[in-house]
Protein backbone atom coordinates (compact mmCIF):
# COMPACT_ATOMS: atom_id res chain seq x y z
CA UNK A 1 0.00 0.00 0.00
CA UNK A 2 2.13 2.86 -1.19
CA UNK A 3 -0.12 5.64 0.60
CA UNK A 4 -0.57 9.21 -1.66
CA UNK A 5 0.83 12.15 -0.30
CA UNK A 6 -2.76 13.67 1.65
CA UNK A 7 -3.17 10.68 3.33
CA UNK A 8 0.48 9.94 4.71
CA UNK A 9 0.44 13.24 6.24
CA UNK A 10 -3.27 13.01 7.65
CA UNK A 11 -1.81 9.49 9.00
CA UNK A 12 1.17 11.10 10.27
CA UNK A 13 -1.06 14.16 11.70
CA UNK A 14 -3.40 11.65 13.33
CA UNK A 15 -0.61 9.68 15.19
CA UNK A 16 1.83 12.18 15.78
CA UNK A 17 -0.63 14.10 17.04
CA UNK A 18 -2.12 11.64 19.49
CA UNK A 19 1.35 10.76 20.63
CA UNK A 20 2.46 13.95 21.10
CA UNK A 21 -0.80 15.18 23.35
CA UNK A 22 -0.56 12.39 25.21
CA UNK A 23 3.23 11.10 25.80
CA UNK A 24 5.47 14.31 24.70
CA UNK A 25 3.66 17.01 25.82
CA UNK A 26 3.50 15.55 29.41
CA UNK A 27 6.96 14.64 29.75
CA UNK A 28 8.15 18.10 29.10
CA UNK A 29 5.99 19.02 31.51
CA UNK A 30 7.71 17.43 34.14
CA UNK A 31 11.03 19.35 33.38
CA UNK A 32 9.18 22.52 33.40
CA UNK A 33 6.82 22.42 36.03
CA UNK A 34 10.14 20.96 38.36
CA UNK A 35 11.73 24.03 37.72
CA UNK A 36 9.19 26.76 37.31
CA UNK A 37 10.95 28.05 40.79
CA UNK A 38 13.99 27.56 40.06
CA UNK A 39 16.32 24.58 40.50
CA UNK A 40 16.76 25.17 45.17
CA UNK A 41 12.87 24.00 45.93
CA UNK A 42 12.85 20.48 44.24
CA UNK A 43 16.41 19.96 45.28
CA UNK A 44 15.35 20.79 48.66
CA UNK A 45 12.45 18.38 48.74
CA UNK A 46 14.24 15.50 47.02
CA UNK A 47 17.14 15.92 49.81
CA UNK A 48 14.72 16.81 53.02
CA UNK A 49 15.10 13.64 55.27
CA UNK A 50 11.86 12.14 54.31
CA UNK A 51 12.81 12.70 50.56
CA UNK A 52 15.92 10.63 51.06
CA UNK A 53 14.76 8.13 53.15
CA UNK A 54 12.15 7.54 50.28
CA UNK A 55 14.90 7.27 47.82
CA UNK A 56 16.78 4.86 49.94
CA UNK A 57 13.46 2.73 50.40
CA UNK A 58 12.83 2.31 46.81
CA UNK A 59 16.74 1.46 46.19
CA UNK A 60 16.18 -1.46 48.78
CA UNK A 61 13.37 -2.78 47.25
CA UNK A 62 15.35 -2.93 44.04
CA UNK A 63 18.49 -4.19 45.78
CA UNK A 64 16.27 -7.26 47.08
CA UNK A 65 13.35 -7.90 44.59
CA UNK A 66 15.46 -7.78 41.38
CA UNK A 67 18.20 -10.63 42.33
CA UNK A 68 15.31 -12.73 43.71
CA UNK A 69 13.19 -12.10 40.59
CA UNK A 70 16.33 -12.67 38.32
CA UNK A 71 17.60 -15.97 39.77
CA UNK A 72 13.60 -17.17 39.96
CA UNK A 73 13.50 -15.97 36.45
CA UNK A 74 16.49 -17.70 34.66
CA UNK A 75 15.46 -21.04 36.49
CA UNK A 76 11.95 -21.13 35.78
CA UNK A 77 12.72 -20.40 32.29
CA UNK A 78 14.88 -23.11 31.81
CA UNK A 79 12.98 -25.78 33.66
CA UNK A 80 9.68 -24.06 30.86
CA UNK A 81 11.98 -24.57 27.60
CA UNK A 82 14.62 -27.41 28.60
CA UNK A 83 11.54 -29.65 30.68
CA UNK A 84 8.27 -31.15 28.94
CA UNK A 85 6.60 -31.17 32.00
CA UNK A 86 2.79 -31.36 32.80
CA UNK A 87 2.86 -28.66 35.24
CA UNK A 88 4.13 -26.21 32.17
CA UNK A 89 1.21 -24.79 31.01
CA UNK A 90 0.00 -23.96 34.69
CA UNK A 91 3.56 -22.68 36.22
CA UNK A 92 3.09 -20.72 32.21
CA UNK A 93 -0.22 -19.16 33.59
CA UNK A 94 0.48 -18.26 36.78
CA UNK A 95 3.89 -16.27 36.07
CA UNK A 96 1.65 -14.12 34.33
CA UNK A 97 -0.71 -13.06 36.40
CA UNK A 98 1.66 -10.15 38.02
CA UNK A 99 0.58 -8.55 34.54
CA UNK A 100 -2.61 -9.36 34.53
CA UNK A 101 -3.55 -8.57 37.87
CA UNK A 102 -4.99 -4.82 39.38
CA UNK A 103 -1.54 -3.76 41.80
CA UNK A 104 -4.20 -3.01 44.10
CA UNK A 105 -5.70 -6.43 43.83
CA UNK A 106 -2.03 -7.80 44.82
CA UNK A 107 -2.04 -5.43 47.56
CA UNK A 108 -4.63 -6.41 49.02
CA UNK A 109 -3.79 -9.93 48.89
CA UNK A 110 -0.69 -9.41 50.53
CA UNK A 111 -2.54 -7.27 53.32
CA UNK A 112 -5.17 -10.54 53.97
CA UNK A 113 -2.72 -12.87 54.04
CA UNK A 114 -0.42 -11.11 56.55
CA UNK A 115 -3.22 -9.22 58.22
CA UNK A 116 -4.73 -9.86 62.22
CA UNK A 117 -7.20 -12.43 60.82
CA UNK A 118 -4.98 -13.87 57.99
CA UNK A 119 -3.37 -17.25 57.91
CA UNK A 120 -0.09 -16.19 58.26
CA UNK A 121 -0.86 -14.32 61.33
CA UNK A 122 1.16 -16.10 63.37
CA UNK A 123 4.27 -14.45 62.21
CA UNK A 124 2.83 -10.85 63.91
CA UNK A 125 2.46 -12.78 67.12
CA UNK A 126 6.07 -14.01 66.40
CA UNK A 127 6.86 -10.16 66.01
CA UNK A 128 8.02 -10.53 62.49
CA UNK A 129 6.44 -7.76 61.61
CA UNK A 130 5.38 -8.28 57.45
CA UNK A 131 2.61 -5.58 57.28
CA UNK A 132 3.28 -1.56 57.37
CA UNK A 133 6.71 -2.33 57.24
CA UNK A 134 9.46 -3.00 54.65
CA UNK A 135 9.15 -6.54 54.32
CA UNK A 136 5.78 -6.26 53.20
CA UNK A 137 6.78 -4.07 50.66
CA UNK A 138 9.43 -5.69 49.78
CA UNK A 139 7.07 -8.97 48.92
CA UNK A 140 4.78 -6.71 46.84
CA UNK A 141 7.16 -5.49 44.92
CA UNK A 142 8.30 -9.08 44.00
CA UNK A 143 4.80 -10.05 43.06
CA UNK A 144 4.43 -7.17 40.89
CA UNK A 145 7.80 -7.64 38.98
CA UNK A 146 8.00 -11.58 38.79
CA UNK A 147 6.84 -12.46 35.29
CA UNK A 148 10.06 -10.07 33.46
CA UNK A 149 12.89 -12.18 33.44
CA UNK A 150 11.41 -15.24 32.58
CA UNK A 151 9.20 -13.46 30.05
CA UNK A 152 12.25 -12.72 28.31
CA UNK A 153 14.40 -15.13 28.96
CA UNK A 154 11.96 -17.55 27.28
CA UNK A 155 12.21 -16.90 23.91
CA UNK A 156 15.82 -16.31 23.61
CA UNK A 157 16.63 -20.07 25.34
CA UNK A 158 14.01 -21.07 22.77
CA UNK A 159 15.97 -20.12 19.72
CA UNK A 160 19.58 -21.13 21.54
CA UNK A 161 18.47 -24.60 21.11
CA UNK A 162 21.25 -27.12 22.88
CA UNK A 163 23.70 -27.91 20.39
CA UNK A 164 26.33 -26.15 22.26
CA UNK A 165 25.50 -27.11 25.83
CA UNK A 166 25.83 -30.77 24.76
CA UNK A 167 29.03 -29.87 22.77
CA UNK A 168 30.77 -28.61 26.24
CA UNK A 169 29.23 -31.78 28.06
CA UNK A 170 30.49 -34.17 25.41
CA UNK A 171 34.22 -32.30 26.32
CA UNK A 172 33.51 -33.23 29.73
CA UNK A 173 32.28 -29.73 31.04
CA UNK A 174 30.01 -30.27 34.41
CA UNK A 175 26.40 -28.59 34.47
CA UNK A 176 27.75 -25.62 36.10
CA UNK A 177 30.53 -25.18 33.83
CA UNK A 178 28.14 -25.41 31.38
CA UNK A 179 25.51 -23.15 32.24
CA UNK A 180 28.43 -20.45 33.09
CA UNK A 181 30.45 -20.83 29.98
CA UNK A 182 27.77 -21.34 27.67
CA UNK A 183 23.73 -20.95 28.17
CA UNK A 184 24.77 -17.58 30.57
CA UNK A 185 26.72 -16.11 27.56
CA UNK A 186 24.33 -16.52 25.24
CA UNK A 187 21.49 -15.55 26.91
CA UNK A 188 22.84 -12.41 28.79
CA UNK A 189 21.46 -9.86 26.37
CA UNK A 190 17.47 -11.62 27.25
CA UNK A 191 18.17 -11.21 30.71
CA UNK A 192 19.61 -8.36 31.01
CA UNK A 193 16.45 -6.94 29.39
CA UNK A 194 14.31 -8.55 31.80
CA UNK A 195 16.40 -7.02 34.53
CA UNK A 196 15.93 -3.54 32.99
CA UNK A 197 11.98 -4.14 33.23
CA UNK A 198 12.26 -5.28 36.66
CA UNK A 199 14.29 -2.70 38.26
CA UNK A 200 11.83 -0.05 36.29
CA UNK A 201 8.63 -2.13 37.91
CA UNK A 202 10.11 -1.91 41.10
CA UNK A 203 10.87 2.28 41.39
CA UNK A 204 7.73 2.72 39.93
CA UNK A 205 5.12 0.54 41.86
CA UNK A 206 2.53 2.24 43.86
CA UNK A 207 -0.77 0.24 44.25
CA UNK A 208 0.44 -2.75 45.31
CA UNK A 209 2.62 -0.67 47.65
CA UNK A 210 0.73 1.72 48.73
CA UNK A 211 -1.85 -0.96 50.46
CA UNK A 212 0.59 -3.10 52.24
CA UNK A 213 2.77 0.16 53.56
CA UNK A 214 0.93 2.59 55.26
CA UNK A 215 2.70 5.49 53.45
CA UNK A 216 4.16 6.38 56.90
CA UNK A 217 6.79 9.75 56.16
CA UNK A 218 10.46 8.60 56.76
CA UNK A 219 9.91 5.16 57.46
CA UNK A 220 7.60 3.12 55.06
CA UNK A 221 7.49 5.29 51.79
CA UNK A 222 9.34 4.86 48.56
CA UNK A 223 9.43 7.60 46.42
CA UNK A 224 6.22 7.13 44.37
CA UNK A 225 4.47 6.83 47.65
CA UNK A 226 6.62 10.24 48.49
CA UNK A 227 5.25 11.67 45.46
CA UNK A 228 1.32 10.91 46.58
CA UNK A 229 2.05 12.27 50.23
CA UNK A 230 3.81 15.47 49.02
CA UNK A 231 0.89 16.28 46.63
CA UNK A 232 -1.82 15.61 49.26
CA UNK A 233 -0.19 17.66 51.56
CA UNK A 234 -0.38 20.91 48.93
CA UNK A 235 3.87 20.21 48.42
CA UNK A 236 3.75 20.38 44.95
CA UNK A 237 7.07 21.12 44.27
CA UNK A 238 8.60 18.49 46.32
CA UNK A 239 6.02 16.01 43.91
CA UNK A 240 7.53 17.46 40.82
CA UNK A 241 11.01 17.07 42.30
CA UNK A 242 10.22 13.69 43.14
CA UNK A 243 8.52 12.75 39.98
CA UNK A 244 11.51 14.50 38.20
CA UNK A 245 13.95 12.05 40.01
CA UNK A 246 11.52 9.24 38.77
CA UNK A 247 10.85 10.35 35.41
CA UNK A 248 14.96 10.52 35.24
CA UNK A 249 15.22 6.68 35.73
CA UNK A 250 11.86 6.06 33.27
CA UNK A 251 14.33 7.43 30.54
CA UNK A 252 17.72 5.88 31.72
CA UNK A 253 15.25 2.56 31.68
CA UNK A 254 13.91 3.40 28.10
CA UNK A 255 17.63 4.06 26.91
CA UNK A 256 18.62 0.62 28.19
CA UNK A 257 15.83 -1.43 26.88
CA UNK A 258 16.59 0.23 23.38
CA UNK A 259 20.51 -0.77 23.84
CA UNK A 260 19.83 -4.10 24.63
CA UNK A 261 16.94 -4.59 22.36
CA UNK A 262 19.79 -3.83 19.73
CA UNK A 263 22.13 -6.17 21.16
CA UNK A 264 19.88 -8.97 21.23
CA UNK A 265 18.95 -8.49 17.26
CA UNK A 266 22.47 -8.11 16.75
CA UNK B 1 13.90 -21.58 15.77
CA UNK B 2 11.63 -24.39 14.12
CA UNK B 3 14.55 -26.06 13.17
CA UNK B 4 15.91 -27.50 16.31
CA UNK B 5 13.90 -29.99 18.04
CA UNK B 6 13.44 -31.74 14.56
CA UNK B 7 17.02 -32.27 14.16
CA UNK B 8 18.11 -33.69 17.63
CA UNK B 9 17.01 -37.47 18.59
CA UNK B 10 14.65 -37.53 21.26
CA UNK B 11 17.01 -39.29 23.69
CA UNK B 12 19.73 -37.31 23.74
CA UNK B 13 17.93 -33.71 23.86
CA UNK B 14 16.61 -35.30 27.13
CA UNK B 15 19.97 -36.21 28.43
CA UNK B 16 21.45 -32.97 27.95
CA UNK B 17 18.76 -31.10 29.56
CA UNK B 18 18.55 -33.65 32.57
CA UNK B 19 22.20 -32.86 32.76
CA UNK B 20 21.86 -29.25 32.59
CA UNK B 21 22.39 -26.53 35.35
CA UNK B 22 22.97 -27.60 38.85
CA UNK B 23 19.78 -28.19 40.05
CA UNK B 24 18.15 -31.71 39.77
CA UNK B 25 14.88 -30.96 37.63
CA UNK B 26 12.35 -32.21 40.61
CA UNK B 27 14.39 -30.17 43.06
CA UNK B 28 13.60 -27.11 40.03
CA UNK B 29 10.35 -27.74 39.44
CA UNK B 30 9.76 -27.63 43.40
CA UNK B 31 12.00 -24.84 44.12
CA UNK B 32 10.03 -22.74 41.15
CA UNK B 33 6.15 -24.26 42.64
CA UNK B 34 7.26 -23.15 46.46
CA UNK B 35 8.12 -19.77 45.08
CA UNK B 36 5.00 -19.05 42.73
CA UNK B 37 2.78 -20.71 46.05
CA UNK B 38 4.47 -17.67 48.44
CA UNK B 39 4.71 -14.95 46.24
CA UNK B 40 1.47 -15.46 43.68
CA UNK B 41 -1.09 -18.02 44.75
CA UNK B 42 -1.03 -18.33 48.79
CA UNK B 43 -1.61 -14.36 48.69
CA UNK B 44 -4.59 -14.65 46.03
CA UNK B 45 -5.76 -17.47 47.51
CA UNK B 46 -6.50 -15.59 50.31
CA UNK B 47 -8.49 -12.80 48.23
CA UNK B 48 -10.66 -15.21 46.99
CA UNK B 49 -11.14 -17.12 50.55
CA UNK B 50 -11.88 -13.58 52.18
CA UNK B 51 -14.72 -12.85 49.40
CA UNK B 52 -16.58 -15.76 50.31
CA UNK B 53 -15.77 -15.39 54.07
CA UNK B 54 -19.52 -15.19 54.50
CA UNK B 55 -21.00 -17.14 52.31
CA UNK B 56 -22.21 -16.72 48.78
CA UNK B 57 -24.85 -14.26 49.60
CA UNK B 58 -23.08 -12.28 51.16
CA UNK B 59 -20.28 -12.06 48.66
CA UNK B 60 -23.11 -11.45 45.89
CA UNK B 61 -24.19 -8.83 47.82
CA UNK B 62 -21.13 -6.62 47.90
CA UNK B 63 -20.61 -7.18 44.48
CA UNK B 64 -24.01 -5.69 43.31
CA UNK B 65 -24.57 -3.52 46.27
CA UNK B 66 -24.67 0.55 44.29
CA UNK B 67 -21.53 1.46 44.55
CA UNK B 68 -19.44 -1.53 43.45
CA UNK B 69 -21.71 -2.19 40.86
CA UNK B 70 -21.07 1.50 39.59
CA UNK B 71 -17.44 1.67 39.78
CA UNK B 72 -17.72 -2.24 37.84
CA UNK B 73 -19.52 -0.80 35.12
CA UNK B 74 -17.61 2.79 35.04
CA UNK B 75 -14.42 0.30 34.81
CA UNK B 76 -15.33 -1.11 31.78
CA UNK B 77 -16.61 1.67 29.91
CA UNK B 78 -14.29 3.63 30.51
CA UNK B 79 -11.77 0.19 29.84
CA UNK B 80 -13.78 -0.23 26.39
CA UNK B 81 -13.21 3.27 25.49
CA UNK B 82 -9.61 3.14 25.51
CA UNK B 83 -8.93 0.14 23.95
CA UNK B 84 -10.94 1.47 20.79
CA UNK B 85 -9.40 4.50 21.13
CA UNK B 86 -6.14 2.56 21.63
CA UNK B 87 -6.72 -0.14 19.39
CA UNK B 88 -7.00 2.93 16.17
CA UNK B 89 -4.29 5.31 17.29
CA UNK B 90 -2.13 2.41 17.91
CA UNK B 91 -2.64 0.85 14.51
CA UNK B 92 -1.94 4.03 13.01
CA UNK B 93 1.66 4.39 15.27
CA UNK B 94 2.33 0.92 14.11
CA UNK B 95 1.71 1.82 10.57
CA UNK B 96 3.67 5.19 11.20
CA UNK B 97 6.78 3.29 12.63
CA UNK B 98 7.56 0.53 9.62
CA UNK B 99 6.04 2.04 6.98
CA UNK B 100 6.67 5.65 6.69
CA UNK B 101 10.09 7.58 7.15
CA UNK B 102 10.06 10.98 9.06
CA UNK B 103 12.93 12.42 10.78
CA UNK B 104 13.45 11.52 14.25
CA UNK B 105 10.89 7.93 14.27
CA UNK B 106 13.75 5.93 16.36
CA UNK B 107 13.08 8.24 19.03
CA UNK B 108 9.18 7.97 18.44
CA UNK B 109 9.92 4.34 17.99
CA UNK B 110 11.62 4.35 21.93
CA UNK B 111 9.34 7.06 23.47
CA UNK B 112 6.43 4.75 22.49
CA UNK B 113 7.83 2.35 25.97
CA UNK B 114 7.26 5.55 28.18
CA UNK B 115 4.14 4.14 29.88
CA UNK B 116 6.04 1.50 30.90
CA UNK B 117 8.78 2.45 32.02
CA UNK B 118 7.30 6.18 33.63
CA UNK B 119 5.88 5.73 37.53
CA UNK B 120 1.65 5.38 37.31
CA UNK B 121 1.74 8.02 40.00
CA UNK B 122 4.39 10.08 38.25
CA UNK B 123 1.94 10.22 34.64
CA UNK B 124 -1.31 10.70 37.30
CA UNK B 125 0.77 14.09 38.06
CA UNK B 126 1.61 15.42 35.18
CA UNK B 127 -1.85 14.76 33.34
CA UNK B 128 -3.47 16.70 36.17
CA UNK B 129 -1.31 19.63 35.59
CA UNK B 130 -1.54 19.40 31.88
CA UNK B 131 -5.11 18.73 31.96
CA UNK B 132 -6.06 19.95 35.15
CA UNK B 133 -7.77 23.54 36.32
CA UNK B 134 -4.35 25.22 35.87
CA UNK B 135 -3.92 23.69 32.26
CA UNK B 136 -1.47 25.83 30.24
CA UNK B 137 -3.25 24.32 27.09
CA UNK B 138 -7.04 25.58 28.85
CA UNK B 139 -7.90 22.05 28.89
CA UNK B 140 -9.53 21.26 32.57
CA UNK B 141 -10.60 17.62 32.29
CA UNK B 142 -9.73 16.67 36.07
CA UNK B 143 -11.52 14.74 38.20
CA UNK B 144 -14.28 13.91 35.73
CA UNK B 145 -14.59 10.29 33.39
CA UNK B 146 -12.17 11.51 30.16
CA UNK B 147 -9.73 11.89 33.21
CA UNK B 148 -10.06 8.21 33.78
CA UNK B 149 -10.40 7.45 30.02
CA UNK B 150 -6.75 9.97 28.93
CA UNK B 151 -5.26 8.50 31.73
CA UNK B 152 -6.14 4.69 30.70
CA UNK B 153 -4.88 5.67 27.14
CA UNK B 154 -1.63 6.83 28.57
CA UNK B 155 -0.94 3.75 30.03
CA UNK B 156 -2.06 1.36 27.70
CA UNK B 157 -0.92 3.37 24.36
CA UNK B 158 2.19 0.66 24.05
CA UNK B 159 0.28 -3.06 23.95
CA UNK B 160 -1.17 -2.15 21.30
CA UNK B 161 1.18 -0.50 19.09
CA UNK B 162 3.66 -3.34 20.37
CA UNK B 163 1.40 -5.92 19.01
CA UNK B 164 1.05 -4.90 15.27
CA UNK B 165 4.48 -3.70 14.69
CA UNK B 166 5.83 -6.96 14.11
CA UNK B 167 2.93 -8.14 12.15
CA UNK B 168 3.15 -5.17 9.87
CA UNK B 169 6.82 -5.56 9.77
CA UNK B 170 6.58 -9.36 8.07
CA UNK B 171 3.61 -8.85 6.35
CA UNK B 172 4.37 -9.73 2.78
CA UNK B 173 4.15 -6.79 0.41
CA UNK B 174 3.39 -8.41 -2.54
CA UNK B 175 0.43 -8.87 -2.00
CA UNK B 176 -0.43 -5.49 -1.57
CA UNK B 177 1.22 -4.83 -5.03
CA UNK B 178 -0.56 -7.74 -6.80
CA UNK B 179 -3.85 -6.27 -5.22
CA UNK B 180 -2.76 -2.87 -6.22
CA UNK B 181 -1.72 -4.32 -9.70
CA UNK B 182 -5.43 -5.70 -10.18
CA UNK B 183 -6.96 -1.88 -9.73
CA UNK B 184 -7.49 -2.18 -5.43
CA UNK B 185 -7.96 1.14 -4.31
CA UNK B 186 -6.14 1.79 -0.84
CA UNK B 187 -9.56 1.29 1.64
CA UNK B 188 -9.75 -1.69 -0.22
CA UNK B 189 -6.00 -3.22 0.16
CA UNK B 190 -5.96 -2.36 3.60
CA UNK B 191 -9.58 -3.95 4.07
CA UNK B 192 -9.02 -7.07 2.48
CA UNK B 193 -5.28 -7.75 3.21
CA UNK B 194 -3.47 -5.52 5.56
CA UNK B 195 -5.94 -5.69 7.84
CA UNK B 196 -7.09 -9.12 8.25
CA UNK B 197 -3.03 -9.80 8.87
CA UNK B 198 -3.05 -7.81 11.55
CA UNK B 199 -6.18 -8.83 13.60
CA UNK B 200 -4.29 -11.50 15.43
CA UNK B 201 -1.85 -9.13 17.01
CA UNK B 202 -4.55 -6.06 17.21
CA UNK B 203 -6.83 -8.63 19.08
CA UNK B 204 -4.10 -10.03 21.45
CA UNK B 205 -2.93 -6.21 21.75
CA UNK B 206 -5.85 -4.99 22.82
CA UNK B 207 -6.87 -8.10 25.32
CA UNK B 208 -3.90 -7.24 27.13
CA UNK B 209 -4.20 -3.33 26.87
CA UNK B 210 -8.38 -4.18 28.21
CA UNK B 211 -6.72 -6.45 31.26
CA UNK B 212 -4.11 -3.10 32.27
CA UNK B 213 -7.23 -1.12 32.11
CA UNK B 214 -9.18 -2.57 34.44
CA UNK B 215 -7.32 -3.14 36.75
CA UNK B 216 -5.24 0.46 36.72
CA UNK B 217 -4.69 2.52 39.98
CA UNK B 218 -1.74 4.94 39.95
CA UNK B 219 -2.22 6.49 37.00
CA UNK B 220 -6.32 7.22 37.93
CA UNK B 221 -5.85 8.89 41.35
CA UNK B 222 -4.46 11.98 41.14
CA UNK B 223 -6.30 12.88 37.56
CA UNK B 224 -9.69 11.40 37.85
CA UNK B 225 -9.60 11.05 41.83
CA UNK B 226 -12.22 9.13 43.80
CA UNK B 227 -15.06 11.26 43.76
CA UNK B 228 -18.42 9.41 43.63
CA UNK B 229 -18.50 9.44 39.88
CA UNK B 230 -14.93 8.37 38.92
CA UNK B 231 -14.47 6.00 41.53
CA UNK B 232 -12.97 2.91 39.21
CA UNK B 233 -13.06 -0.55 41.20
CA UNK B 234 -9.43 -0.01 42.05
CA UNK B 235 -10.12 2.89 43.71
CA UNK B 236 -13.12 1.22 45.02
CA UNK B 237 -11.51 -1.34 46.63
CA UNK B 238 -8.45 0.85 47.96
CA UNK B 239 -11.39 2.71 49.70
CA UNK B 240 -13.11 -0.18 50.93
CA UNK B 241 -9.62 -1.64 52.96
CA UNK B 242 -9.68 2.22 54.20
CA UNK B 243 -12.97 1.63 55.68
CA UNK B 244 -12.82 -1.46 56.94
CA UNK B 245 -14.53 -3.44 54.82
CA UNK B 246 -12.41 -6.06 53.75
CA UNK B 247 -14.81 -8.91 52.72
CA UNK B 248 -15.98 -6.13 50.20
CA UNK B 249 -12.80 -5.39 49.09
CA UNK B 250 -11.93 -8.56 48.42
CA UNK B 251 -15.51 -9.53 46.51
CA UNK B 252 -14.80 -6.94 44.01
CA UNK B 253 -10.83 -8.00 43.60
CA UNK B 254 -12.26 -11.01 42.74
CA UNK B 255 -14.43 -9.98 39.63
CA UNK B 256 -11.66 -8.26 38.89
CA UNK B 257 -9.06 -11.54 39.01
CA UNK B 258 -12.04 -13.56 37.13
CA UNK B 259 -11.60 -11.32 34.26
CA UNK B 260 -8.13 -11.21 34.06
CA UNK B 261 -8.08 -14.85 34.02
CA UNK B 262 -10.59 -14.56 31.04
CA UNK B 263 -8.41 -12.28 29.50
CA UNK B 264 -5.15 -14.18 29.25
CA UNK B 265 -7.07 -17.04 28.47
CA UNK B 266 -8.28 -15.05 25.37
CA UNK B 267 -4.81 -14.27 24.47
CA UNK B 268 -3.69 -17.63 24.35
CA UNK B 269 -6.52 -18.78 22.48
CA UNK B 270 -5.64 -16.15 19.93
CA UNK B 271 -2.14 -16.72 19.70
CA UNK B 272 -2.86 -20.56 19.33
CA UNK B 273 -5.26 -19.81 16.55
CA UNK B 274 -3.20 -17.46 14.49
CA UNK B 275 -0.69 -20.19 14.93
CA UNK B 276 -2.95 -22.86 13.38
CA UNK B 277 -4.22 -20.34 10.55
CA UNK B 278 -1.63 -19.10 9.09
CA UNK B 279 2.04 -21.23 9.99
CA UNK B 280 3.77 -18.02 8.37
CA UNK B 281 2.68 -16.21 11.18
CA UNK B 282 4.00 -18.37 14.00
CA UNK B 283 7.08 -16.40 14.49
CA UNK B 284 5.90 -12.95 14.93
CA UNK B 285 3.28 -14.48 17.56
CA UNK B 286 6.51 -15.47 19.27
CA UNK B 287 7.61 -11.82 19.15
CA UNK B 288 4.56 -10.49 19.80
CA UNK B 289 4.27 -12.35 23.62
CA UNK B 290 7.46 -11.74 24.13
CA UNK B 291 7.44 -8.09 23.24
CA UNK B 292 4.18 -6.81 24.62
CA UNK B 293 3.56 -8.93 27.54
CA UNK B 294 6.87 -7.91 29.07
CA UNK B 295 5.72 -4.60 29.23
CA UNK B 296 3.40 -5.83 31.87
CA UNK B 297 3.28 -2.16 32.93
CA UNK B 298 4.43 0.07 35.94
Amino acid sequence: MSANPASRWGLRFLGLGYLTMLLLIPLVMIFYKTFEEGIGPPLDAVTSPDGLHALKLSLLMVVIAVPLNTVFGIGCALLLVRHKSKLNPVIDAVINLPFAVSPVVIGLSLYLLYGTNGWFAFLGEEGIKILFSVPGMVLASIFVSLPFVVRETVPVLQEIGTDQEQAGQTLGANAWQTFRKITLPSIRWGVAYGVVLTTARVLGEFGAVTIVSGSINGQTQTLPLFVEKQYANFNSTGAYGASLVLALLALITLFAMNLLKRKEDA
Amino acid sequence: MEAHPANLPAPSQHRAGIRLPGLGVGFGGGMVMLYLSLIVLLPLAAVASEAFSLGLGHFWEQVTSPLAKKSLELTVICSLIVVVVNGFFGTILAWLLVRDKFPGKSIINAVIDLPFALPTIVASLILLTLYGADSPLGIDLAFTRTAIVVALCFVTLPFVVRAVQPLLLEMDREMEAAAASLGAGNFTIFRRIIFPNLLPGLAAGVALAFARALGEFGSVLLFAGGNPDTTVSSVFIRNQVESGNEVGAAAVSVVLLVASLLLLASVSLIQRWAIRHDRGSTDFIVTVENKDVSGGGI
